[in-house]
Parts: C-alpha cells; sequence; structure tokens
C-alpha cells in the first residue's frame, strides 16, 4: 500500500479529529501546538494520518467506555437506593468486546503496516548524505547526488552562538529574545545548516561517532537513532522549501538539548549553484574538527 | 465465620516482640515486613518525588535556570531508579506481604526469614546507588535505561550495578517467597480459582520477576564487564554491539513495566466489587487476561526500539505483537465497568482512587496503542508523548492503585478509620493536578519535544510551565497522604470493625481489626458463600 493510498482511506476517518487538532505544515513548533504537525515530506502524511486515526478511534472508544462508567456511577449509587444485582457473566457482551478490538487493531495495523513499508524503501533515491553523530554536534557529508558522486563536501554542524550563550547558567540572556526574523530559534539554530534539494528522494545514512544520538527533523515524519559500528538508512522527500528544524532524540550525555538539526530545502537550481560552491571551496581543503576525525568503524546494517 | 472458629486458640499466642530492634530488624512476621516495605516505598517516593520537583523546576521556563545540564541528568535517571526500583516495586510487595498470608488464609509467608532479608537489602541498594549522587564524578547520568556507549562513560556506573544486583536479589526471593506462600500455604477448600483476584496477579507477576529480573543482572554486568574488564558486549571497537544491549534490556524491561501493573489490576479488581456490592463480572476472564498479558510481555520487547533500525520484519512482528495486547488490557476494564453496572455503588476514598485509575489508566493504555503504530512512533518516540503515556500508566496507574490499596486495608492494618474528609481532599487534589502535570506533554510531545532535554525552545514554555505547576501541587498534595496516614495510624479515634466495609468479602475480612500479630495459625474453615470468588463458575 502507498502512502498515497493511505491518504485515501484515512479522508473520511480524518474528520475525527478535534478540530482544535488540525494543523498546517509547520517548520518549526507553535506556541500552544496541539498535535502532531503534517511535515513536509512525501511520507510525513503517514505518521500524521495515523496519528490523527488512532487518536479518532481511542476518543470515540473512550467515550463510550467513560461513558458507560459515568451512567453507571449515577445510576448505580447505593444513595439512589439501588439494590445490587448477582451477575457476573455473560458470554454474549464478552465475546463481542473482544471481537471489535480485535477488528479495529487490524484496520491500524492494516494501515500502519502500509506507511512501515513504504518508510523502508530507500531504493531509488536520487541523493545520499552522510550523518554522523557525536557529543554535541552533526556531521554531513555529502556522498552522490544525481548519480554523481560528490568529493569533500561535508562540515560540522553545531547549535549557533546566539543560542549557545543564552543557555548558559546564569547567563541573565532572554531565550525568548533568540531569533531569526520572526521565528524563534533558541535552542533550534545552527551554525551551518543542512543543505538539499526540494523534490528529491534523499537517502540518509546514519551512523556515530561515540555514543547513541538521533536524527530526529519532525517534518520528515521519521527519527533514526545514530549508533556506533552500525549505518541506518531512512529517506526523505521534501515537497517545499523552506527551513525544517530538529533536535537530537536520544540521550547522549550533557549537551543532549543543545545539538539541534536544521536542513535548508532549496530549489533544485539553488541547491546546484549552493552545491558548485562547496566544491569549490573543498578545493582548499577546510580542516576537519578533532572530532572528526574519530572513525566510526564500518560494520555493515544488521538483518 | 472461619477466624471465630478458630479465634481462642489465638488467645495465649505471644504478640509482637517488645524490643524495637528486635520487632522491626530481625523480624520474620509477614505483616511487620510488610508495613516495613511500605514505609521504605513512601520514603523512597518522597526521595524521588523531590527529584522530581527539581526537574519541574529547571523546566518551569525556557532557559537554564538552577542546575547543569549534566546535574539534570542525573535527576532524570535517578527520579527513575528510585521510583521504579524504590517506590513502586517494593510498594507492591508490602501489600502482597500483607495481604496475600491473610487472603488465602496462611498463618505467614514460606519462608519467613528469607523474607527478612530480602527487605533489609533494599535500604543498602538504596544508600549505595543514592550515595553516587555526593560523590566526585556524581550520579549515574545515562538514564534509567543505562544505554552503552553512553553510560560506560559515568564513573558511578559500578555502584549502581551492584546496587541493581541487590535489588535484583531482593526482588527474586520476594517472588520465590510469594510462589511458594501461594502455591503451598492456602487453607484447605481455597482453591486456586476461588483465590482473590490480587493474590493471581501476584502469582503471575512474581513469575515474571523471576524470569526477569536475572537478564537485568546479566545485562548489567555486562556494563560493568565492558567498562573495566576489557570485554567487548557493547563496543562496536571491538566487534560487539551496542543494540545488543537495548534487546537484552528490554527483554528484562518490558515485563519489568507489568510487574508494576499487574499487581494494580489485582488491587482494582478487590475495590470495585466491594464499593459496587457485587461480584466481579467475569472472574475467569479477568485471571486469563492477566496471563495472556503476561505471557504478551515476553514477546514485544523491542518497540522500545522502534527507532534503532530494525528490519522491516522484526518491526511488523513487534508493532502486531504488541496492539495484541489492548485486546486483553480492554476486556479487564470492560470487566471493571461491568462490574459496577447493576451494582450499588458508595465512593469511599478507596473506590475514587480505584474510579480514576479506571479512567486514567485507560488514557496511558491508549497513547500505549498509539505508540505502538510503528509510523506514528518514529515522530512519538524519545518525545515527551512518551513520557506523558507512562506516567499516566505509572502514576496514574500504579501509584493511584497503591494509595487506593492503602486506604483500603489501612483500617485493617491500624484498627482505625482514616479520616474521609482528608482521604477525599487528598483524592481530589491528587487527580486534578495530576491531569495538570502529564496532559499538556501529550501536546508538548506531538508538537515535538524531545524527553531528558534540560532546556527547550521558547515554542514550549506555555505547556511546560502549567505542567510543572501542577506538578508542584501534586507533589504537594502527597502531604496529605502522609498526614492521613499517620492520623489514621496513631490518633484516630474510630475504630473500625473487623469487616470495615460493607460489601468486602474474603478472609483477610474476618479477622479483626487490627490484625493481630500472628493469625490463621490454625487453617480458617472457608465457607464458599463467603468469599468473593467461592461459587465462581465463568
Amino acid at each position: 500500500m502507498t502512502s498515497g493510498g493511505i491518504r485515501r482511506s484515512f479522508t473520511a476517518a480524518a474528520a475525527l479529529a478535534l478540530a482544535s487538532f488540525g494543523s498546517v505544515a509547520l517548520a518549526a513548533p507553535g506556541p500552544w501546538q496541539l498535535n502532531m504537525a503534517r511535515g513536509a515530506s512525501t511520507w510525513s502524511q503517514v505518521p500524521y494520518h495515523l496519528n490523527n486515526i488512532a487518536l479518532g478511534v481511542c476518543t470515540v472508544i473512550g467515550v463510550l467506555v467513560f461513558g458507560a462508567m459515568f451512567v453507571a456511577m449515577f445510576r448505580f449509587r447505593k444513595s439512589r437506593g439501588a439494590v445490587a444485582e448477582k451477575w457476573s457473566h455473560n458470554t454474549t457482551v464478552e465475546v463481542i468486546w473482544t471481537t471489535i478490538p480485535v477488528l479495529i487493531l487490524i484496520t491500524l495495523a492494516y494501515l500502519a503496516t502500509g506507511g512501515l513499508t513504504s518508510w523502508a524503501d530507500t531504493t531509488g533515491s536520487q541523493m545520499t548524505v552522510k550523518v554522523t553523530g557525536y557529543q554535541w554536534k552533526w556531521r554531513y557529508d555529502y556522498v552522490d547526488y544525481m548519480g554523481k558522486s560528490i568529493d569533500k563536501v561535508g562540515f560540522m554542524s553545531k547549535l549557533d552562538s546566539q543560542s549557545d550563550q543564552t543557555r548558559q547558567l546564569g547567563s541573565g540572556l532572554d531565550p525568548f529574545a533568540v531569533k531569526v526574523g520572526d521565528e524563534s530559534t533558541y535552542l533550534l539554530n545552527v551554525d551551518k545548516p543542512l543543505v538539499v534539494p526540494v523534490d528529491t528522494k534523499i537517502r540518509f545514512v546514519i551512523t556515530s561517532g561515540d555514543v547513541i544520538h538521533s536524527w530526529w527533523v519532525p517534518a520528515t515524519g521519521w527519527k533514526i537513532d545514530a549508533i556506533p559500528g552500525i549505518i541506518n538508512a531512512a529517506w526523505a522527500n521534501f515537497t517545499a522549501p523552506g527551513t525544517y528544524r530538529g533536535q537530537c532524540a536520544e540521550l547522549c550525555g550533557q549537551d543532549h538539548g543543545f545539538m539541534p538539526i536544521v536542513v535548508v530545502v532549496k530549489s533544485k537550481a539553488d541547491f546546484a549553484k549552493w552545491l558548485a560552491e562547496q566544491e569549490a571551496h573543498s578545493a582548499a581543503p577546510a580542516a576537519a574538527p578533532q572530532t572528526a576525525q574519530v572513525a566510526a568503524p564500518a560494520v555493515a546494517k544488521q538483518g | 465465620m472461619s477466624y471465630a472458629a478458630t479465634h481462642d486458640q489465638h488467645d495465649d499466642h505471644h504478640g509482637a516482640p517488645k524490643s524495637f530492634f528486635q520487632r522491626w530488624c530481625m523480624s520474620t512476621n509477614h505483616k511487620d515486613i510488610g508495613t516495613l516495605y511500605l514505609i521504605f516505598s513512601l520514603t523512597m517516593f518522597f526521595i524521588g518525588g523531590s527529584f522530581a520537583m527539581l526537574i519541574r523546576a529547571e523546566l518551569f521556563k525556557p532557559g537554564m535556570q538552577l542546575m547543569q545540564p549534566y546535574f539534570f541528568n542525573q535527576l532524570t535517571t535517578m527520579h527513575a531508579l528510585v521510583m521504579i526500583f524504590g517506590a513502586i516495586m517494593p510498594a507492591f510487595v508490602g501489600l502482597g506481604n500483607w495481604m496475600i498470608p491473610l487472603m488465602v488464609g496462611a498463618p505467614d509467608m514460606a519462608l519467613p526469614r528469607m523474607n527478612n532479608l530480602s527487605f533489609w537489602i533494599l535500604p543498602f541498594a538504596f544508600l549505595l546507588m543514592l550515595s553516587t549522587l555526593f560523590l566526585p564524578g556524581g550520579g549515574p547520568a545515562g538514564g534509567w535505561t543505562m544505554y552503552p556507549p553512553l553510560s560506560l562513560q559515568s564513573d558511578s556506573l559500578a555502584y549502581v550495578v551492584f546496587a541493581i544486583h541487590l535489588m535484583g536479589i531482593s526482588s527474586i526471593m520476594g517472588a520465590i517467597n510469594i510462589i511458594a506462600t501461594i502455591l503451598n500455604m492456602r487453607a484447605p477448600g481455597m482453591d486456586l480459582l476461588k483465590m482473590p483476584v490480587f493474590v493471581w496477579s501476584w502469582l503471575i507477576t512474581a513469575f515474571l520477576l523471576i524470569a526477569v529480573m536475572p537478564v537485568l543482572a546479566g545485562a548489567v554486568t555486562m556494563l560493568l564487564t565492558d567498562k573495566y574488564f576489557g570485554t567487548n558486549f557493547f563496543n562496536p571497537g571491538g566487534g560487539g554491539d551496542p543494540v545488543l544491549y537495548q534487546h537484552i534490556f528490554w527483554f528484562f524491561g518490558h515485563p519489568e513495566v507489568y510487574i508494576m501493573i499487574l499487581p494494580a489490576f489485582g488491587i482494582i479488581s478487590e475495590i470495585v466489587p466491594t464499593f459496587a456490592r457485587k461480584p466481579i463480572f467475569g472472574y475467569k476472564a479477568m485471571v486469563f487476561a492477566i496471563a495472556c498479558i503476561a505471557f504478551l510481555s515476553f514477546i514485544v520487547w523491542a518497540h522500545h526500539m522502534f527507532a534503532v533500525g530494525l528490519p522491516l520484519g522484526a518491526e511488523i512482528f513487534f508493532m502486531y505483537a504488541t496492539m495484541l495486547i489492548s485486546v486483553p488490557t480492554g476486556v479487564k476494564v470492560f470487566n471493571w465497568v461491568a462490574t459496577m453496572w447493576g451494582g450499588s455503588m458508595t465512593f469511599e476514598t478507596p473506590m475514587l482512587f480505584a474510579l480514576a485509575f479506571i479512567i486514567l489508566f485507560t488514557i496511558g493504555g491508549f497513547s500505549g496503542l498509539m505508540l505502538a503504530l510503528v509510523p506514528a512512533d518514529f515522530q512519538y518516540h524519545d518525545t515527551y508523548f512518551v513520557v506523558a503515556h507512562f506516567h499516566y500508566v505509572l502514576v496514574t496507574g500504579a501509584l493511584f492503585a497503591i494509595i487506593a490499596a492503602a486506604y483500603y486495608w489501612l483500617p485493617k492494618w491500624t484498627g482505625n478509620m482514616y479520616s474521609e474528609f482528608w482521604g477525599k481532599v487528598h483524592f481530589w487534589n491528587s487527580v486534578i493536578w495530576v491531569n495538570v502535570l502529564f496532559f499538556p506533554q501529550h501536546f508538548l510531545g506531538l508538537a515535538g519535544m524531545p524527553r531528558r532535554i534540560p532546556d527547550y525552545n521558547v515554542a514550549f514554555a506555555n505547556f511546560n510551565m502549567i505542567s510543572s505547576i501542577g506538578g508542584f501541587l501534586f507533589g504537594a498534595t502527597q502531604l496529605i497522604f502522609v498526614g492521613v496516614v499517620i492520623h489514621c495510624a496513631f490518633f484516630s479515634k474510630k475504630k473500625a470493625t473487623d469487616r470495615v466495609w460493607e460489601g468486602a468479602k474474603g478472609l483477610e475480612w474476618t479477622v479483626p481489626s487490627p490484625a493481630p500479630h500472628h493469625t490463621f495459625e490454625v487453617p480458617p474453615v472457608i465457607n464458599d458463600d463467603e468469599l468473593a470468588h467461592g461459587h465462581v463458575n465463568d
């Protein structure tokens, strides 16, 4: 089942989601945000719709079960003169309330399996980026683009200096003052973002040079662990240019909260220009930071 | 009934030893050891709670206000370890110690000296673990799951591993004792399928404990040898695999979360029929559901690891197995509601906590079902959505059940009634503030706030502040509970009757209140009409 198929089958049931839970494509979290954002990649619709469907199913079941409880609590109170009945068994209702959940689960499992299968298919990618986690920054290496291998385009990406100064204990600086344009970027901005093209199936190969991290940009719809000695793979195809922010999602030591991820999605033309500039720069090789030389042993992914 | 028949034979029996040391440190009495467990658990609850207060204080607003990030990580790690191994598990063992012999008509636990040992190990284990906070290098800061390689960077690893070994030994001995008591010490006529559901739930939980505590001990021992003895179990540089640790840990860890909820199911299954004055609906289905959940708990461990890059087939298997758990769990919730239906309900404090348990635990179950869906979990994983989920099942689940049990049996333990007014004040404050505390964390997680971070983007400020306010008030509310317990034990003038609750059934209500130091030295004569499940054919 494709993600498009999922979207179609979700359309009717999506109405179940409460109006206040309706969501727009957000590049970064917003204040008072209640629900998962729709994301900005072709696949990010899958978790978004699955979340809304599951939430709707749970809400309906909750209203029925808790409703029955409240009716029981009001109808069968001793203070209203209720006399306890003696029965303690009813095969029919027991069969019914075992079967109905099973049917609901089968539906949810069917939808989830389709979405998962499309996620797991990293074939046919037009670009490869290697992501390496370090305590406490990310390294991005461009491996290939449109079937052409890229040499020596790679850089470290760490928390921007304004956030870094503000987050120090007793800095006296206001986190609300950390902004890029109108956007509050406290702890969600980096010195050098990952730049990728729009409408391109990008394969990310992800590993780590020290402890386990997790690379998570909510706009892609997924996160995946960066594990030393293991190379994980996942893909994203961004549907709109923009700046998408995320964070490390696996506890990795003292500055785990301070290693954000920023992905700048450019149009294909702008990206080609950007890439050419980077390749020109790398002719005079930029000194990689010390930590980048910690080699991650490349062991094939298990399974 | 049963107690009266044998009552006069207790008259010439010795009471509790007079010396404090002999009575409490040398005790082999299941009631005294149960009390020790419960007091220990309450103490640890406040220590773990004070860590939570500091965490919520730091997260009150964006920016680092109070502590360095590394200390914050120590707090989150210690909060979990103390609450899981120090507060929730010992509380259930304490309740089991107190009530299982009374419920099955046994004079004591099967192995009373081992019972003493399994309790007295615990204070030393926790002293050892908590002492790391005052050592150079600080306490463990890699999360309670202790994933390598991060956990191997900690200087206090050896202390924590040894403390966990001690806790594991204590749990295993406690579990052996409970199994031996239930299988060998029941009064004649107390058939397995006439046992209270609480006893059933503990029997199954004890088997889970025996099965998985050694697995945890093995996992942390491998951490120890990796750090200090040059092994490479989890070190990729030497051919090891960090993900192997996660598989082993969660093979312990998932049954562990059911160890913390199955006895709670048992407690709720005692309380709801008592205050609905109607036998539990579907007794056999309830017991079978607990057994089903226990079995399934062994084949779902990798749902904690959906983001480590498992093969597609594994993700699908663990997703389906996990979703399956909602069927027996749903049956339990439906059966509790059906028990209330057609009953004659009153709403004393234990019942209020039990009803709150059913609703709020179910909300935790709903988010659990959402987390089981792998594609959605790719977003939820390691966010505050998960934090909200497991606090709904552990705080409003396990903890509320423990509090309900304490109110339910306190009159039997102390011989006095607690203050119903202050019990209700405690309940309403708890139930309101716990939701203010944890419900907004769902929103934070969905909006993208990772867990275990000491500081956050300003977009998360509003809900974090609300959550912190709820946290402080929920924490303060628990002081009321201490007041109610102390008042009940030492100052209450209102004597409890033997039966205590009008609708209460079962052997524990046939002994006097307070329960004498020794009970059922001669097995009671069982009258099926007086048992909660004496005539169960379902």
